[in-house]
């Protein structure tokens, strides 16, 4: 395992970088980051839209809602290879595809995870800013959603381990993050499929493990807050 | 022109289908052997010894922070070499591509539904675990005729939109060439250069057994609650 990092640990972190483009770990981290800072307004406005007073707008939301969310993610990155290029013009590549399937996919599980945060503020919070004499919209921005974020962190958090896992299915439509950079290491060295694929596990094991042990001291955190402010 | 006829006769329907039922069997099959494994791992991290519970959490999060693809990965292109040649022959003999995904689904699931039932288990009252004990039952035991069953029922909607989840990464069983629905979706697309055919086709199949599901996870949580 030691020769494997020794001879390929460049190509694993970066790809062909700086003579081709950007690939391996890298590549990884880069997506799964974009994804997460574009699904988040995404995800804030679908969750709004599915919490609002008005029908005509929450209708349609859950029902987009609950047909993205029984389809797995694969078919929504094809889906995306398939329509991107007709509705941008032109080839979006892998990485573009693949950041738009992302974007959607995590939109909507984001939007649940606003939903839920919303509803944790306590009603008496609506009441008060509304009898204040603000709308809906500016008591939602000013009063419910400052406190709704911070209860949603941890989630948020645990969101970004779940993109980083999901950026791995680019491997399917031949992005090359650091799975598919793994599978060509192995195709280069033949012999090693363990050591190759264990390193690869390894690799995400270190990754999504500090991710989500951070999760779950903020939750702590937020728990000791709570309980000091009750 | 959207056609979306053609699919519904002659050999793509037939694969289409052949690939819904093989989806349909890798997630039953699957359900059978994580729920046991995934009550065993609940028990480890619930276990009276610290050595146990570290076990049972080293489990939970080894397979839960690495992509179901790598664990495709390994069990298809990397585990099989560790095993003994008469024993690699006769896998390779067989379907070892469904064997693979089988083992990396299996273990996969039951990481996740370990916390569900362990989660089940800590909102039994503590109280109904001590009068097991008082009443002479072995720690096993207790748990078994005691607490399991409780737990269980508490931890049926988790487990059944476990379930669901489990549902779409079947999906992912086609990057090592398990023919189900996915797979069969992209050879009817190659075959026919009907994209949006096939993929409507495999979006509606996965959104109705999802469907199913959601709705029997919403009677049972109505049921509990």
């Amino acid at each position: 395992m030691l020769e494997l990092l020794h001879d390929y640990w460049l190509y694993f972190l970066v790809g062909r970088y700086p003579e081709g483009p950007l690939g391996g770990l890298a590549l990884t981290v880069v997506l799964a980051s974009l994804a997460l800072v574009l699904s988040l307004p995404f995800g804030l406005l679908l969750g709004l839209a599915r919490l609002s007073p008005w029908r005509l707008l929450r209708w349609p939301v859950a029902a987009l809602i609950h047909v993205v969310r029984g389809i797995p993610l694969l078919l929504v990155i094809f889906w995306a290879y398939f329509f991107l290029p007709s509705i941008t013009g032109h080839e979006s590549g892998q990485f573009g595809t693949m950041l738009a399937a992302l974007v959607i996919f995590d939109g909507i599980y984001l939007a649940e995870i606003v939903r839920a945060g919303v509803q944790a503020v306590p009603t008496g919070q609506v009441e008060a800013a509304r009898s204040l004499g603000l709308n809906y919209l500016d008591s939602m921005r000013s009063v419910v959603l400052p406190q709704a974020l911070r209860h949603m962190l941890p989630s948020l958090v645990n969101q970004f381990v779940s993109t980083i896992k999901e950026t791995s299915l680019g491997y399917i439509i031949g992005l090359a993050e650091v799975s598919f950079i793994a599978s060509q290491v192995n195709g280069l060295v033949l012999t090693k499929p363990v050591q190759v694929y264990a390193l690869l596990g390894m690799t995400y094991f270190v990754l999504c493990f500090s991710l989500s042990r951070a999760a779950f001291w903020l939750e702590r955190r937020q728990a000791r807050l709570l309980k000091a402010a009750a | 022109m959207f056609d979306l006829n053609f699919l519904l006769s002659g050999d793509y329907r037939d694969w289409l289908v052949s690939g819904l039922l093989l989806s349909l069997q890798l997630m039953g099959i699957t359900l059978l052997l994580a729920l046991p494994l995934a009550c065993g791992v609940a028990m480890l991290r619930l276990a009276p010894s610290r050595l146990l519970n570290g076990l049972g959490a080293a489990y939970v999060e080894l397979i839960r922070n690495v992509p179901l693809l790598a664990h495709f990965l390994f069990w298809y292109f990397g585990a099989p070499e560790l095993l003994p040649e008469t024993w690699k022959e006769r896998l390779y003999a067989g379907n070892i591509e469904a064997a693979s995904a089988i083992a990396a689904l299996t273990l996969y699931t039951a990481a996740y539904m370990a916390e569900d039932i362990r989660s089940g288990i800590r909102a039994i009252p503590a109280q109904q675990f001590e009068a097991g004990r008082a009443l002479g039952f072995s720690f096993l035991a207790t748990m078994r005729l005691c607490i399991v069953p409780q737990a269980l029922r508490l931890a049926a909607p988790p487990l059944l939109s476990q379930t669901l989840t489990l549902w779409q990464n079947t999906s992912i069983a086609t990057v090592i060439g398990v023919a189900e629905l996915m797979y069969q979706t992209q050879r009817v697309e190659a075959a026919s250069f009907r994209s949006v055919e096939a993929f409507v086709f495999a979006s509606a199949a996965y959104l109705a057994v999802s469907l199913l599901i959601a709705g029997l996870a919403a009677v049972l949580q109505r049921k509990v609650s």
